[in-house]
């Protein structure tokens, strides 16, 4: 059957925020492209089984999540050297403002636990509400909430930014102006 | 009673509880590494991907 403009739409649109996910996941931008690759194949061929009106985003999502977990886990020991490959993926990336901090950031989030990783990426950075991930990661809300709460606490330390006074006055004043500034 | 209850909260213990301003930045910086590649938009083998199971979509389901 040929392919629903409408459809093709959606499945586009919703590229660029699956590659994120995926790179997210995978660390490494040309199995993150591999993965989003054999996501839209999946969901091409089972198209049927996706219900119209229902988010489609979502839907990928949970198929690009399941792939992951069944297929790229297994092969993830053999490649186990995320710090250095972020590094080395970014590399081919332009140089931006504040490549530097997002460098340190993605290297902190490599060291969360894979469960605590995709919890947080699709709250805090996909915009998944708390019960479209726990419908993605196959979990209770709860438990969602609690690997977010924990994968923040986590990369706070990591990242060694636990406490208020390492911001500094700057911070503060930053604070009070985004309480008073209009 | 230091059993059940006891272990239950303990279980559940919270780690500390993040200030805002840190919440603040993670989520910045988390929101700027994934817009830093959502912004590469849709790379050209996923467009001609999708257009070729488009067209070839009665072709393939024969």
């Amino acid at each position: 059957m040929a392919m629903d403009e409408s459809v093709r739409k959606a499945v586009l649109g919703a590229v660029p925020s699956l590659r994120a996910f995926a790179i997210s996941l995978c660390g490494n931008v040309d199995r993150a492209d591999d993965l989003v690759q054999e996501t839209l194949l999946r969901a091409l061929a089972n198209i049927d089984s996706f219900q119209p009106g229902t988010n489609m985003s979502a839907w990928l999502f949970t198929i690009l999540r399941n792939h992951f977990r069944s297929e790229y886990r297994k092969r993830r020991r053999e490649v186990e050297d995320s710090e250095g490959h972020y590094a080395e993926t970014l590399k081919t990336q332009p140089e931006q403002h504040g490549q530097v901090e997002l460098r340190e950031f993605r290297e902190a989030l490599a060291h969360l636990p894979a469960d605590q990783r995709e919890a947080l990426i699709l709250v805090g950075a996909s915009g998944f509400s708390y019960e479209e991930t726990a419908h993605i990661c196959g979990c209770a809300v709860g438990t969602i909430k609690s690997r977010v709460n924990r994968a923040r606490t986590r990369l706070a330390e990591l990242l060694s930014i636990n406490g208020a006074d390492e911001f500094g006055p700057d911070e503060q004043t930053r604070a009070v102006l985004a309480r008073g500034g209009e | 009673m230091e059993t059940a209850a006891t272990r239950q909260k303990k279980d559940h213990t919270k780690p500390a509880k993040l200030g805002r301003e840190v919440q603040a930045r993670l989520g910045q910086q988390l929101r700027a590494m994934y817009d830093d590649v959502v912004s590469q938009g849709v790379p050209d083998r996923f467009a001609e991907l999708l257009n070729r199971m488009d067209g070839n979509g009665n072709k393939d389901k024969r």
